[in-house]
């Protein structure tokens, strides 16, 4: 793929995302979605240059702010929405929810919504990549709340110890939930927690998705080449509350609007309109792609059907031996 | 069981416990085995010793003291195509793996629509009587029988736990295995032509006619010391071991009190909201007119376990405890 194609490729994976999320927090308002909803807005550039740095057979394991990882690992949006919908056609037939997405045929494991839970999975999947001789890395993704959770520090040291093939992508939006980082941590450089256990570790510009992809794809090659786990710092904002009931009294509106200069989405249209790659007749027909790709999405989710209760104890335990 | 001789083998526990892990290796090289002190020290109840020096250090893999991170990798591990057997010490530290056990391994496979089974093994030391004192001697299976998507089994004699772990380890879900740390210096007779057996039914390991003990795990030399003292009274005790907490086998529990139509249930946890509760509330529900006396629960004291040796055993289920209650219940 030529540069050009490629960044105009990354454009659209971001601007999908971010429609997506805009469609999802209407449809909550519509009642359609339900639960708890996180809307990965403001930080799309993130999930997209990371994911798209990865090969078909890595893993990647995620939070429960999602979205944007599912859709970047190429998962049907129509199977996502419909997942939030609540429908059998839904990605976890309506099991999991917004928050635990997940896609066995794409290595996608969910989809985790306890802080912190996702990474000794992830250092798990790699021991096994390991162990048989397999050449993938497994992504995993958490917040900046995490590293004060026992098993953030618990997992690189294990990963570091063992020197296995993990890329740990902290999104750093600054705020867990309400409780800003400086208020949680007292180092509160992100790097330095990495440092300590003698993993490479790199601040990144999260709103910059050229930046992201070529952090990711540098950590990638390492971690692939046998240079044990790597950290990124994806330094970003959430531009929208933490959930659909947040009223956000822990930040300034100023301080919102401040980064919303910075839009990720904004940034890289304009600079693919600055060096010619994009033009007003590219950008609007993109545009039109993802609302088409999006209202499908939504028929599709309004189309599905619903579980039949009977089925609600399947899936408990197993209803095949696997060999 | 079949009634044809065999040649058996006296071994302990710990040596059959130890037998069935090097024979899942030998015959399995996605199984490997990992936890705090398995390798170089040989297991804190020496339960692996000699298997670092066979099998090596990338299948017999020692882990900094980090239960929820090797837990977790153990589930991330099973989901990545390998057979983890976990050994988490003991119970005690169990909790401090509790997220994963709890809201990864006994959730995947249902949250994902049945996309990510979790194929994993956990193997924890549990319960009392060594004077270890209130922050080792817990006994809480019941804890995690409490949970949909995870087996939980007790193997309380050598053949269960040379002969659970395969099984285990063939089965798709998380199975936890409680091995009492009052068991592992125990001997038995173990079959030589032995093979896997089931991880769904209760055994009756003494038959009897006039009240049922109803037990597993630790408890069950208890409960057959004292059937052993009512049969010199002339009180036929027969003594169920539920092997398995969950799956529950309700028929055999409905069974023998069919049979007897008194019970005793014996269970090394505290009677409040415990598994002893759960076995005499299916009682209740589905045999409570079999039933010819008050169901009666031979637990431990409602207190932290004490140190001194005089306070641990008076707060801990004893054979004298377990014959007072039947007799009670025969009316002698």
């Amino acid at each position: 793929m030529s540069d050009a194609r490629h960044h105009l490729d990354l454009l659209q994976q971001m601007l999908r995302i971010r429609r997506f999320e805009e469609r999802c927090a209407q449809l909550y308002q519509a009642e359609k979605i339900r639960g708890f909803l996180h809307l990965y807005i403001g930080e799309e550039a993130v999930a997209v240059g990371v994911i798209s740095s990865l090969h078909s057979d890595d893993a990647v394991v995620a939070t429960y702010r999602e979205h944007g990882q599912a859709l970047a690992r190429g998962m049907d949006p129509g199977a996502v929405m419909a997942e939030m919908y609540g429908k059998v056609e839904g990605c976890s037939r309506g099991r999991g929810g917004s928050m635990h997405l997940f896609d066995a045929s794409r290595r996608f494991f969910g989809g985790n919504a306890i802080v912190g839970g996702g990474l000794p999975l992830a250092v798990g999947l790699a021991l096994a990549d390991r162990i048989r001789g397999q050449q993938g890395v497994t992504a995993v993704f958490f917040g900046e709340g995490a590293v004060a959770e026992g098993e953030f520090h618990e997992s690189m040291n294990l990963a570091a110890l063992w020197d296995l093939p993990v890329l740990f992508c902290c999104e750093n939006n600054l705020y867990a939930m309400g409780t800003a980082l400086e208020r949680s941590e007292s180092q509160t450089r992100l790097t330095l927690k990495a440092a300590s256990y003698e993993m490479p570790a790199w601040e990144v510009d999260g709103m910059d998705v050229l930046a992201v992809e070529d952090a990711a794809r540098k950590a990638i090659e390492s971690v692939r080449s046998g240079g044990g786990p790597h950290f990124l710092e994806l330094q970003t904002f959430r531009f929208r509350a933490h959930s659909m009931f947040d009223p956000e009294l822990y930040r300034s509106r100023g301080e919102v609007e401040n980064w919303k200069k910075r839009d990720p989405l904004e940034l890289f249209k304009n600079r693919l309109m600055t060096d010619g790659t994009l033009g007003e007749e590219g950008w609007e027909a993109m545009e039109r792609q993802v609302a088409e790709e999006i209202d499908a999405a939504v028929a599709f989710a309004e189309a599905g059907t619903w579980e039949p209760v009977e089925e609600l104890t399947r899936f408990v335990y197993s209803e095949v031996a696997h060999p | 069981m079949t009634g044809l001789a065999t040649t058996t083998t006296t071994i302990t526990y710990r040596e059959a416990v130890r037998e069935a892990i090097r024979d899942a290796m030998h015959r399995d090289d996605r199984v490997f085995l990992m936890g705090e002190d398995v390798g170089r020290y040989g297991g804190c109840y020496a339960v692996s010793k000699g298997l670092l020096e066979e099998f090596g250090p990338e299948r017999i893999r020692d882990t900094p003291l980090s239960e929820s991170a090797f837990v977790g990798a153990g589930i991330g591990a099973a989901l990545g195509g390998m057979r983890p057997i976990i050994e988490v010490m003991t119970v005690n530290f169990s909790l401090l793996a509790l997220d994963q056990i709890v809201n990864t391994a006994a959730l995947y496979l249902h949250m994902s629509g049945g996309q990510f089974n979790v194929p994993l093994v956990i193997r924890m030391a549990t319960g009392a009587g060594r004077q270890v004192a209130a922050q080792h001697s817990h006994s809480l299976e019941g804890w995690y029988a409490h949970i949909p998507g995870l087996k939980v089994v007790t193997p309380a004699t050598v053949e269960d736990a040379r002969w659970m772990l395969p099984t285990a380890l063939e089965d798709p879900d998380p199975v936890i295995i409680f091995e009492h740390a009052g068991l592992y210096n125990s001997e038995g007779e173990l079959p030589e032509n032995g093979a896997p057996v089931d991880l769904d039914n209760a055994l009756v390991r003494r038959p009897g006619s006039d009240v049922s003990l109803i037990t597993y795990g630790g408890s069950l030399p208890k409960a057959m010391t004292a059937a052993a003292e009512l049969a010199e009274e002339g009180i036929s005790a027969e003594v169920l071991d539920l092997r398995a907490l969950r799956p529950l086998d309700t028929g055999s529990i409905l069974a023998t009190v069919s049979s007897t139509h008194r019970v005793v249930v014996v269970d090394e946890g505290w009677k409040t909201a415990g598994f002893s509760a759960e076995i005499a509330a299916c009682i209740a529900e589905e045999a409570i007119w079999e039933l010819d006396a008050p169901i009666r629960r031979v637990c431990s004291e409602e207190v932290p376990m004490p140190y001194a040796r005089h306070m641990e055993e008076a707060t801990l289920p004893q054979p004298a405890e377990i014959v007072a209650a039947a007799r009670e219940l025969v009316g002698r």
